[in-house]
Order: structure tokens, then sequence, then C-alpha cells
């Protein structure tokens, strides 16, 4: 009998092309997705070496990063912005790359737009220049970030060399309280496994909370597999994807997605397969988390109180603790719930789908965003935008309050003008909390979206499962 | 690409753990379609103080590391986004090797591709390096990547480990593309079989009307 297979090892099987020398492969790389910041230099390097595009029908364009989310027909102010996105514009032309225009109502940020579209698919191997790349792993593919260099050799062969990854299992299971959303659970793990504990490592997650969570909860999870260092994350394939996939504009119809779907049910793990490592949590003790510091492993219950480095034994972890704190203007053993706020931001690849956007909206609606606080939302893309602007959720969100904003990255790196004030302090949706990320000097808490509302109407951290 | 042969210079210590991407190099000036030129913002945030003057408390503005070709750094170096900027912009201002206990994956590849050479070694063995580097003009340090060794300060060699394939495109600057190119009949046997195997990906993505 054939050795069990964890899901990882079967889409990696099925698209190795040849070894390449010591524990290293050539892979074949399925759909490779592609933004405005990561490529330039890519397109520039085929152009210098006369090579061409080799599979543009598993290639598609974007521009998320630097768009603006406010008075879009006013085109791009910031010359540096506007030079990236014309230059994306004219390579896209020039070699043939399908494009999805800024004014396409399917315009929004990559990562969200792959799977809206159907273009992501189970088994799969997916890369893009960036890392957040791990979200279309949640379809049961095999999706990961590049640098540019590597934009630039699958644009021209299709294929990557790439060492063999380990396999990780995370396994979750029991139901989620009540106000507890896949952010939390995400931020738990990575609580608890650290920015390293994925290193090497694709990272599997398992049992029934994953089983029974949406494919919006799941995308939240594995976006932020690479927060945890690993190469990858995934959840197996089941009916929910299928659900999901299905009837998608780029999703296989008739007999090519029966076929399809008989291929996609033989890739989950096999009973038995091989884990290099594995770590579990009880769902049930999952609290709604915050990151207080700056990096993303530095979460706490919202119940809990900023760390005092005093309790910390290791020279090198407290000596980060004490620079996070001052960073963040913290001060030891203060409870997280009495943190002001200036600023929030509801949007990112993490969590700027439809479900978030409901989850914040029910905070949001018949409440006041507090004074003083300016408080955004971004939907990812124009599809999530127009599906909420069909429940009213533009309505509440306005109201009470917050800002509408146009499709794109925004404020989770800032490339466009959605930046925040020096030193502001932010409750954020999205997955990265680093040291001037967000604008010079801005401390970002990062958090689910239903709790960036709380804090949005409390003008402070805030425990969601006050406001009811 | 940069060929990696041997390297002299100057070791700078930056002890702390979780140097990120974002650190290395800010996402504002992401927006560049160039990969040169970028030394000027390596490190900014850190580097440089709010009126622009140089902060004088950071490492790379101190005397010989002024002139630092390697540094030593703490665990999980350059971790975060897929940037390639970050080695951009360390290869720009002068920076050829990275030391650390372990480096995140992405930016790990991104190295090999610009002719920057990170090294992974254990904690204990990073930590004596780092007491090197703290040496000032005697921070001193020789790696060679033909016989992988690093050589200390007082002469004491340091083995590490490189995977053959990168090791061989380093020493000879390769182009890994070009490489790539010559398996072009493996490439397309493999197409011709997954498109049987596979038949809805291909031809899947029409331009957008």
């Amino acid at each position: 009998m054939a050795q069990p297979r964890t899901l990882f090892d079967k889409i990696w099987d099925s698209h190795v092309i040849a070894p390449a020398g010591e524990g290293t492969y050539l892979l074949y790389i399925d759909l490779h997705l592609c933004h405005e910041v990561t490529t330039p230099q890519a397109f520039e390097g085929l152009k210098l070496a006369g090579r061409k595009v080799r599979r543009p029908d598993a290639t598609i364009a974007v521009a998320d990063h630097n768009i603006p989310t406010s008075n879009r027909k006013a085109g791009i102010d910031e010359p540096e912005s506007k030079l990236q996105v014309d230059t994306l514009e004219r390579n896209v032309v020039e070699f043939g790359v399908p494009y999805i225009p800024i004014d396409s109502i399917n315009q929004g940020i990559v990562h969200i737009i792959g799977p809206e579209m159907g273009l992501s698919q189970p088994g799969m191997t997916i890369v893009c220049g960036d890392s957040h790349t791990a979200t279309h792993g949640a379809l049961g593919a095999l999706a990961f970030g590049i640098g540019t260099s590597e934009v630039e050799h699958v644009l021209a062969t299709q294929t990557l060399i790439q060492a063999h990854a380990k396999n990780m299992l995370v396994e979750v299971n029991g139901s989620l309280g009540a106000g507890v959303s896949p952010k939390d659970v995400i931020l738990a793990i990575i609580g608890k496994i650290g920015t390293a504990g994925g290193t090497g490592h694709v990272i599997e997650y398992g049992g029934s909370t994953f089983r029974s969570m949406s494919m919006e909860g799941r995308m939240t999870v594995c976006n932020m597999a690479i927060e945890s260092g690993a190469r990858a994350g995934l959840v197996a394939p089941d009916e929910i994807t299928f659900e999901y996939v299905k009837g998608r504009a780029y999703a296989p119809k008739g007999g090519a997605w029966e076929q399809a779907l008989a291929y996609w049910k033989t890739l989950p793990s096999d009973p038995g397969a091989h884990f290099d490592k594995k770590t579990s949590l009880d769902a049930g003790q999952i609290a709604p988390h915050i990151t207080w510091g700056t990096n993303p492993e530095q979460t706490a219950p919202i119940t809990a109180r900023v760390p005092d480095p005093a309790d910390i034994d290791d020279p090198l972890k407290r000596a980060a603790v004490e620079r996070a704190l001052q960073y963040m203007q913290l001060k030891p053993k203060t409870p997280l719930v009495e943190i002001p706020v200036q600023r929030v931001f509801i949007g990112s690849c993490t969590n700027s789908r439809i479900e978030d956007l409901r989850a914040a909206a029910a905070i949001a609606r018949g409440r006041k965003v507090a004074e003083g606080v300016r408080a955004m939302v971004v939907p990812g893309s124009g599809l999530v935008k127009h599906q909420a602007e069909e429940e009213g959720l533009d309505r509440v969100f306005l109201e009470a309050g917050f800002e509408w904003r146009e499709p794109g990255c925004s404020n989770c790196m800032s490339m466009n003008p959605d930046r925040a004030m020096k030193g502001e302090r932010i409750a954020s949706t999205s997955n990265r909390n680093f040291e001037g990320r967000q604008g010079p000097g801005a401390k970002t808490h990062l958090m689910g979206p239903a709790m960036a509302a709380a804090a949005a109407v409390t003008g402070r951290l805030a425990d969601v499962r006050q406001l009811g | 690409m940069e060929k990696f042969t041997q390297l002299t210079g100057v070791a700078a210590p930056m002890p702390a753990i979780n140097i990120d991407t974002d650190k290395i190099f800010p996402a504002i000036h992401l927006r560049t379609i160039k990969r040169t030129g970028l030394a000027k913002h390596l490190f900014e945030e850190i580097r440089f103080r709010a009126d622009g003057s140089e902060n004088p408390d950071f490492i790379l503005n101190q005397g010989p590391y002024r002139q630092a070709k390697i540094i030593v750094a703490g665990d999980n170096f350059g971790c975060g986004s897929s940037r390639e900027h970050a080695p951009w912009a360390l290869t720009d201002f002068g920076i050829s090797c990275v030391i650390a206990p372990s480096f995140a994956d992405i930016f790990y590849n991104n190295c090999f591709k610009n002719g920057l050479l990170p090294i992974a070694l254990p904690q204990d063995v990073v930590d004596q390096l780092m007491e090197d580097a703290k040496k000032g003009a005697n921070a001193v340090l020789t790696v060679d990547l033909e016989s992988q060794t690093i050589t200390r300060p007082d002469g004491e060699r340091v083995p590490f480990k490189v995977e053959a394939f990168r090791k061989h495109c380093l020493l000879n600057g390769l182009d890994d593309i070009g490489l790539t190119e010559q398996k072009g009949a493996e490439i397309a046997a493999y197409e011709e079989k997954a498109r049987l195997a596979r038949p809805w990906q291909f031809g899947m993505i029409r331009h957008e009307a």
C-alpha cells in the first residue's frame, strides 16, 4: 500500500517536474497573481533578456497597493504610486498578461479577488510576489509568497526552484465562543507557536473548528500563516470549499466541474499521514485577542493586561518586549481595555470580505464612532463593496460615523494616502503590527472586525462581548 | 547576478530578534520601479531621526560599522513581507552576508538571487560571532563560500552549511532562469501531462473585456 501522504505532499508530488539537486526541485506553478509593487523589476528583467511570459492564461494582474480609496475618478495623486500603476498597465499590454482595470467591479486586493473570481482552486500551486499569498491555502491550494526574482522566473518559465518544506499540523477542536472570530483563532495560534514557529514548514489547519468554519474565516486564518513564519497555510478542501467555488466566474463548469471535483476529493491528507511537527488548541479556551506589541506573536486575550518585561527570563525576549512597549508607549500591567485609540481600520486581505463587514456592521449598527476617533471601512474588492451596499451595510457604517471607501490595500501598509498621523494608535483588522507599517510611529493593535468596530464606538480597545 | 566567492569585512552586531522586512526597508519606499539606489532607505526608521539627521545610536552610523559588509543578527531575521527590496537595499549599502540563528524563508530565498549570502548557525556560535562583531575596527570576519568557513578575528574557523545548488549559483553568479530554460523539454512534457490530468486549468484566464 502506498505510504499515507498529507495534503501538502499530494499537491507537491503532482507539481514536481524534476529534481534540481540536493533537496530542491523544479516545481510547476498553476496560477500566478501579479500586482504593481513587486513586478516592475521582474518585467524589466524579462525585457532585458528578451524573454516572454510563458503562460498568460495562468497569469493575472491587478493594482491594489497604491490605489486611492476615495474619489477614484480623480486618478492617482502621488507620483510614485502613479508611476508604479502606469508601469504595470504598460507591462500587461506589452507582455499580453490579463489585467483587471482599476475601474472594473472585479478590481480589489489580489488575495480577495483570486478566490472570489474562482481563479484560486483546490490542488493548485499559486504564487504571487506578496507574502499574504498564503490566503489562497484556504481553498486547499499550495499558495505562497515569492520575491521579485522568483516572479520573473515564474513569468518566464511557469516554474520555481524550491526546497521541500516540512509538514506541520495545527489542530483546533471545539466550538468558538460567542464573539470569538477566526481572527482570534489565528492570533491565538501565532501567540502560541511564535513568529518563527512555522519556519520551514507548510501548516495544515485541521480539527473540527476549521471543518465548520466558513471559507471567509479559513482565508483569514491562512492569510496569517506567514506571520508564524510558515511557507504556506492549508485547509483541506471539503463540501464548504466546493460550494464556495461552484459557479464563480473562472470555476470549471459542466463536465469539467465533475472532473475537477473528483480530483479535489482525493486531496485531503490520508489517515496516518506524517507531520513533522504538531500542536493543538482548544477552541473553547480562545477569547477575543488583540496584539499589544510590534510583532504578531505579541498577542493577548482582551481581558489581559500589558505584560511586564520583568516577568520574562530570556534576555533576548525581554529586550524585545521592552523595545515593543517603548515603541507602543504602553506601561506594564495596564489593562488592555483601558488603552485609547485614535484610529480604526477595517480592511486588508485578512479581514475585508463580506462576512467581516457584516460582523463589524453588527457592532456599528445604532452606535456612533467615539469622539476623536477616525474609523475607516475599506472593502476588499468591488464585488464585496457592491454586495455590502446591497445589504445596506454602507448605510450602517456611514450613519455610525465610519468612512465607507473604495477597495484596496489601503492603511494596512499605507502605500496609498490612507496613512496614520504621526504616532496615532490604531485598532486594525490587518495582519502586521510592525513598527511604522501603518504610518511613521503608528501604533498598531491587530484584532478581528467586530473587535475593531467595538474599539471605534468606545474609543478604546474593548471586549466585543461586552457590547452584545 | 553578482558572484559571491570570498568576503573580508567589518561585521556589525544587530542582536535584536525578529528584525522584519518593514524595518529593513519601509513599505512607503516600495513605490519604485527600480532595484538600485535603495540603500538610502535601509533601516530608515531607526537609522535616521525625525529631522532626517543620523541617529548616532544606530550601529551602522558608528565609526567602522559605516563600512560594514556583514551583519550578525538575532533569530528570525527578515521575517514579514516578501519584498526583495530588503536584500536590494542591503547589498546597495554594501552588506553581502548576514549571519543569524535563523531566517524567514522568503527573505532567505531572495538573498541568494542577489549575491547576498545568508548563513544560519546555532545560537551559541552566533553569540560568539556577535562578541567578535562588537570589536569595532577589529570586528573583521572572512567568509569563504568555497570552503564554507567563517574566519574569526582570532583566526579560528567556523564551518557553515549551504545547499549545493545555491552555492553553485552564488559562486558562479548564475542566472537561474537560464538554468531552468535548459529544462525546457521537461517543462513542456510536464505541461502535456498536466493538460490531460487537469484540463480545466488550461486556457482558464481570458483577457477582461
